[in-house]
């Protein structure tokens, strides 16, 4: 059964045609590629996937059931994590504390609720071996290098048991021993069974780790296959328009 | 929701040691690279300078004085402290001090005659809560103001100072309030007496600030505020209540200046409409002084009470080296910037 399903999906802002009639498909455990220049539609599209904004027309189906996400956090609640380009973290909190906040566990005592971080650093701990990251769930985020702060953004979509993770632009920022990191991080929630939406300018990422790559141009999808099927100039020719369609 | 149990099987060996990443060194990390335990190094050697240099700044009687000024300021520093630590200011503070005060005074002139003499302590019991009713308005407004409608903390701060100073004046037409009725004696050994020869105020700030500590440290609540000051954005991603934390801390914040100036109509024996003036600045500055950021996400409750006795400390010698009282608000503000400059060369020296 399929994870995610797009119907004909599109969005209309006032006259303003983002997203005309996508349709999309992605299974269990996928991860797709999803490129296209600025401007050609990715955001809306995503935006669209994680609740952000709800389509003008068409249908999402998610795990074999019709959706209408009015909010991030309905996307959320079915799960369909993402992790944003700014990572979203408190520099100023450790990573067990990023992993958990906003769902921090808790002991009882008394009338009175106090946080457990043995049990938390546990569990980020454990969440970082099975991502086979070097991070420490008692280190701060701000002495952090980019592929570490990366770990700290998957780890928290796991420990919400995403079924579908949102990647927008993991590798834009940071140096090319942690994109291969990062790369890293991606196959081993393949591994999970998870299922990731990479969006990304960087084409040997994409070649890389994904086995599908979808185009966008014009608010358009103009291309949708197997990665290899294609080739890196053929997606530069589909991102430019100097191919129509593949 | 928190269910992780298909990842805690793995094995728990191999947590501590990666070949490539090293651990920063344990004064480096924590507490003991915090410009708190600078600030805290330094006053101990202030004080070791002062003891020498005049006998009399260890007698009894100049220890009590010290240590009462300081309170008062500890901890509305504590309650300003939480509001830094989100990212926002609170110039209210001093004047909230002063309104607090006077209505618990008023309140305990007014009841004072009536039925509820007839009950023990309760004429004093309404009039406290009035006085910390009245904090709670303000920093409600402050909150409200701040986080739904989303103006500047510093504006609107300053825009109360304003207000609650006027309202302090109008109220009293200028003159001093003193309190009065059946359980001033009562009032007076709870905000002004000693406990095993400890003035009240020292142990109200102690405990505060324990509680404090706590809460910051081991609640949710806690990790929320810092959340706040460290990435709003993100803090709001994760289903935070941000609107919620905000109003709580100005609410607390204005709390702790109401208590202190309820503290200090019993030290002083009057409410006076210019009570407090000016101290919101020198609690900013015990809290900055203490190791607050004031681009939010760094702060704490040891740092905010020894910030608030040094600068008492540094006060205090620079009164009994008798040193024109003029002088002292030249020097509380050279330390600000020494304190900050100093911090500023610490992680400069710091990053890599």
């Amino acid at each position: 059964m399929s994870l995610l399903v797009l119907e004909d999906v599109g969005k209309e802002f006032g006259a303003i045609r983002a997203l005309s009639n996508v349709s999309l498909t992605i299974q269990p455990g996928e991860v797709v590629g999803l490129m296209g220049d600025n401007g050609a539609g990715k955001s809306t599209l995503v935006k669209i996937i994680a609740g952000n904004f709800k389509p003008s027309h068409g249908r999402v189906h998610f795990d074999g059931r019709e959706v209408h996400f009015s909010k991030p956090v309905d996307a959320r609640e079915v799960g369909i994590e993402v992790v944003y380009q700014d990572l979203a973290l408190a520099d100023n909190l450790t990573a067990a504390a990023n992993v958990f906040l906003g769902r921090e566990l808790k002991r009882r005592i008394g009338p009175f609720s106090f946080l457990d971080h043995a049990a938390m650093n546990q569990r980020t701990a454990a969440l970082f071996r099975e991502l086979k990251s070097e991070t420490r769930p008692d280190d701060v985020v701000r002495a952090m290098s980019g592929g570490q702060r990366q770990a700290v953004a998957i780890a928290r979509t796991r420990l919400a048991r995403a079924k579908l993770i949102l990647m927008d632009e993991p590798t834009a920022a940071i140096s090319v021993r942690q994109v291969a990191e990062v790369l890293d991080l991606i196959r081993r929630l393949k591994d999970a069974g998870i299922a990731v939406i990479l969006i990304s300018h960087r084409m040997p990422d994409v070649f890389s780790v994904c086995e599908r790559v979808v185009v966008m141009r014009r608010g358009s999808k103009v291309a949708d296959k197997p990665i290899g099927q294609s080739s890196p100039e053929e997606v530069t020719a589909l991102i430019t328009g100097a191919k129509e369609a593949a | 929701m928190n269910d992780v149990s298909h990842v805690s099987g793995v094995q728990a060996a191999d947590t501590g040691d990666f070949a490539n990443v090293g651990r920063t060194q344990w004064w480096r990390r924590g507490f003991f690279a915090s410009q708190t335990a600078y600030v805290a190094v330094a006053l101990i050697v202030i004080m070791v300078i002062m003891s020498v240099l005049s006998s009399a700044f260890l007698s009894p009687g100049n220890l009590a004085n010290v240590a009462k000024n300081f309170s008062f300021v500890g901890i509305v520093t504590l309650g300003v402290t939480l509001v830094i630590i989100t990212g926002g200011i609170d110039l209210s503070v001093g004047s909230t001090m002063a309104l607090s005060a006077i209505t618990c005074a008023i309140v305990m002139q007014k009841v004072s005659g009536t039925g509820l003499d007839a009950v023990p302590l309760a004429g004093m019991i309404v009039s406290i809560l009035c006085g910390l009713g009245v904090a709670l308005l303000i920093g409600l407004s402050n909150g409200l103001l701040i986080a739904k409608v989303g103006l500047s903390p510093f504006v609107t701060t300053l825009g109360m100072l304003s207000i609650v100073r006027g309202l302090a004046y109008a109220v009293t037409e200028g003159r001093g309030q003193a309190p009065t009725g059946p359980d001033v004696n009562t009032f007076y050994e709870l905000t002004d007496g000693n406990l095993a020869g400890v003035p009240v105020a020292v142990i109200y700030l102690l405990v505060l600030a324990a509680i404090l500590s706590l809460v910051l440290h081991h609640t949710a609540f806690g990790r929320h505020v810092f959340a706040l000051g460290g990435n709003e954005k993100a803090a709001a991603l994760t289903g935070i209540s941000v609107d919620r934390v905000k109003i709580a801390v100005y609410v607390l914040s204005s709390l702790s200046a109401g208590f202190a100036g309820i503290l200090m109509v019993g030290w002083l024996g009057s409410a006076p409409a210019n009570l407090a003036t000016g101290y919101e600045l020198t609690i900013i500055a015990a809290a900055v002084i203490g190791g607050a950021n004031l681009t939010g996400g760094v702060g704490g409750p040891a740092g905010a009470v020894i910030g608030a006795l040094l600068i008492e400390v540094i006060r205090n010698g620079l009164v009994l080296a008798g040193i024109n009282a003029y002088w002292q608000i030249v020097l509380v503000g050279g330390i600000i910037i020494l304190a900050v400059l100093v911090d500023r060369l610490r992680t400069l020296r710091m990053t890599p």
